[in-house]
């Protein structure tokens, strides 16, 4: 394949699918650690009413509405989690399932009793996204990446999935030494002085940030599959916190890699007409990956001591 | 046409399916009870999603043997099969490695549905078979159903409901005392393996009903809803069960009256509505009546600190003590004790008298235990013993 027809078609949805695996896989370290892993799946459904009443009030289908509404809706779940949980003396799990899905449902409903079947607004596209809509129309080849003009048409998620993933990264850089300590001991992190309750708030605010950006572009199902798959992966591979985030993100973005080129080209590779979803299909090569290291990973097994060193 | 849906008017197919959605979310809300208790309610998330590549595969076999693809019985059988595979490998992945359950969920929830998603693109673009339909499994829809879809599920309901039923006993007590049912020679894992065989079995029926995103909803709001009205198990499962089986009935009644609405989002919403109200009002549990136990205590409180100031010849500020004393008759607004008043303070300062006094002596320890500064000393000891106190109180402290 040659860059005339690479870079229009295929870059930017590689792009972005990096960006958004990389993006959620960073947090996810710490939420998998942390035992929150399904932080992630609870906010790729709460997302979905919160878009739909930006939709509803706005009219449009337009950015930035649409972020402001699915991360307003992300927090009225956190406080409706908290809320149930204190107030109802419920575990967190059960808190979550109440609010989540009664949410969801909010949505599902929402959307189909208004009038969204002129834009492409429906539960399928929230579930599964559209990777393989980013196309770059103005792009002839690799030096159209050169050209002002070519890249004022580059479809706005590659960029703002980019901006994402580096707010994500910096957060973690910023905060390595607290958010390493505070994960593993708490108690010790709050003796030396850390304030552990806000940190753990603004990891899930990043998490939600970094699910809310990439939701719009990739649907929820990716999400949830990047938060947990490639730091799980990661996780049965070292013991050592700076190893697994770099494994994590090496696994992310083979992922998004190979599943987008197996989507792509595997079903031309074995005779069918037409790709199959690029979303999907990253998920599904993230699953594999876990279960590649579950079976061999050099850490596999619970209390598997690090050799000094 | 939501009169007619409630009181079942719709028609033979409309009601087979509300029935089979009653029997279905009574057996949800018995099961879930087990499930809530267990602290293992997402479990079921990740069973009721891994339900997907297994509902795809089944068609497309159906298809590649000359079907349409369309046989529920076919289809839910399939789902059965991957779910189970997905729950079996949430149990490994959380015991064999060291990955912890809530990373073993999600990871098999989204890949399982990831995969299935994969399956039902390439299902899109098979000519063969009718696909129309398979999209309904992910947020359930009744409408237009055939006949004998409709008899599937409500039989397969009512088998569930019997089965939830039969294993009630040892799940009973698997979930609330599991070091007991070892000591009386029960296998909790194998009970526990059973709980995951009622929750996969209630998935799969409810895949056509309640569509696989939400069926988790219909597991977990039930128990928790029954949970603010009882602290009885017994109480707890059969409540569960009836909020299950109310929600799914209104929800799909109204779901057959109101065109064009999937099923599972308005059998939750009901669910929670009903959620929403126990959390405000059950008694005991709820806000409201915890709100009301808040503001007894708080008057007890003023009340009292009120009488001491007034024993002791202090002046009152604070405005709601001011406000209670004056409603009691015991104050005038300024807080200047009245008759009554004066004669309540000194039996309140007589009481912390006696309190000094039995809290200093072994003997009344466990009357001193029931001490926490509101508790009328009267209903804690006899006359004899009040006596006894009485003679002992230091002359300087009585108030004439």
């Amino acid at each position: 394949m040659n860059g005339a027809e690479f870079v229009p078609l295929s870059l930017v949805p590689l792009l972005t699918g990096i960006c958004v695996a990389v993006a959620c896989a960073l947090p996810g370290n710490f939420l998998v650690l942390r035992r929150q892993a399904l932080i992630g799946d609870a906010i790729s459904h709460v997302v979905l009413p919160g878009i739909v009443v930006a939709f509803l009030i706005g009219g449009t289908v337009s950015t930035l509405p649409m972020l402001l509404g699915a991360a307003g809706a992300a927090v009225i779940a956190v406080g409706a989690i908290e809320a149930v949980r204190r107030l109802g003396r419920i575990e967190t799990g059960a808190a979550m399932g109440v609010v989540f899905t009664t949410m969801f449902a909010g949505g599902v409903l929402l959307l189909e009793q208004s009038d969204t079947s002129s834009v492409h607004l429906d539960v399928e596209h929230a579930l599964y996204g559209n990777l393989e809509s980013l196309i770059w129309l103005d792009a002839t080849g690799w030096s159209s990446l050169l050209d002002p003009q070519a890249l004022a048409s580059l479809p706005v998620e590659l960029p703002r999935m980019a901006a994402t993933l580096l707010l994500v990264a910096a957060f973690i850089a910023l905060f390595w030494r607290p958010l390493k300590i505070s994960t593993f001991d708490e108690g010790f992190a709050r003796t030396i002085g850390l304030r552990t309750s806000p940190l753990g708030l603004a990891l899930v605010i990043m998490a939600a940030i970094a699910a809310v950006a990439a939701f719009d572009a990739v649907g929820s199902i990716i999400v949830i599959a990047m938060f947990i798959c490639p730091p799980a992966a990661a996780r049965l591979m070292t013991n050592r916190l700076e190893h697994q985030v770099a494994w994590s993100v090496g696994f992310a973005t083979l992922a998004a890699v190979l599943g987008y080129v197996l989507a792509g080209y595997g079903p031309l590779w074995i005779g069918m007409q037409d790709s199959v979803s690029a979303a999907g299909m990253i998920a599904t090569v993230s699953g594999v990956i876990l279960a590649v290291t579950a079976l061999v990973g050099p850490h596999r097994l619970r209390g598997s001591a690090a050799p000094v060193g | 046409m939501i009169r007619d849906a409630l009181l079942l008017q719709l028609g033979y197919n409309a009601t087979l399916v509300t029935l089979g959605a009653t029997l279905l979310g009574m057996a949800a809300g018995v099961g879930g009870t087990f499930l809530f208790l267990r602290k293992r309610a997402l479990v079921s998330d990740a069973i009721s999603h891994a339900t997907l590549p297994g509902v795809a595969l089944a068609f497309m076999v159906m298809v590649t043997l000359g079907g349409t693809g369309r046989n529920l019985v076919g289809l839910l059988t399939g789902a059965a099969l991957s779910a189970a595979v997905g729950l079996l490998l949430v149990s490994w992945l959380g015991t064999r490695t060291r990955l912890a359950e809530d990373a073993a969920i999600g990871s098999v929830l989204s890949v399982f549905f990831g995969f299935g998603i994969v399956l039902l693109t390439v299902i899109q673009t098979m000519s063969a078979g009718q696909q129309a339909g398979l999209e309904g499994f992910l947020l359930g829809s009744t409408a237009g159903m055939l006949r004998s879809d409709a008899m599937v599920i409500a039989v397969s309901a009512a088998l569930t409901l019997a089965l939830v039923m039969l294993m009630r006993r040892p799940l009973t007590l698997a979930s609330f005392d599991p070091e007991y049912a070892v000591s009386i020679g029960q296998d909790v894992r194998r009970t526990d393996l059973a709980m995951m065989g009622l929750v996969l079995a209630v998935t799969v029926v409810g895949l056509k009903i309640v569509g696989l995103i939400l069926i988790v909803a219909l597991l977990i709001i039930p128990p928790v809803t029954a949970r603010f009205w009882t602290e009885r198990t017994d109480h707890v499962v059969m409540i569960s069960g009836a909020v299950g089986g109310l929600s799914a009935y209104v929800g799909a009644a109204l779901s057959a009256a109101i065109p064009a609405v999937p099923t599972g989002p308005i059998i939750v919403l009901v669910g929670f509505a009903l959620f929403a109200l126990s959390l405000l009002v059950a008694p005991g549990r709820g806000v409201v009546s915890a709100l009301a136990r808040h503001r007894t205590h708080q008057r007890r409180v003023h009340l009292r600190q009120g009488l001491l100031a007034m024993a002791q010849g202090q002046p009152i500020y604070e405005n709601m003590t001011l406000r209670l004393l004056h409603r009691q008759g015991w104050a005038r607004p300024d807080g200047v004790p009245t008759e009554l008043g004066r004669g309540r303070a000194a039996r309140a300062l007589r009481d912390e008298s006696r309190w000094r006094v039995i809290r200093s002596d072994p003997a009344f320890e466990a009357a001193t235990a029931q001490d926490d500064g509101l508790t009328d000393i009267e209903t804690v000891l006899t006359a004899d013993q009040l006596a006894e106190v009485d003679a002992r109180i230091p002359r300087a402290e009585v108030v004439a």
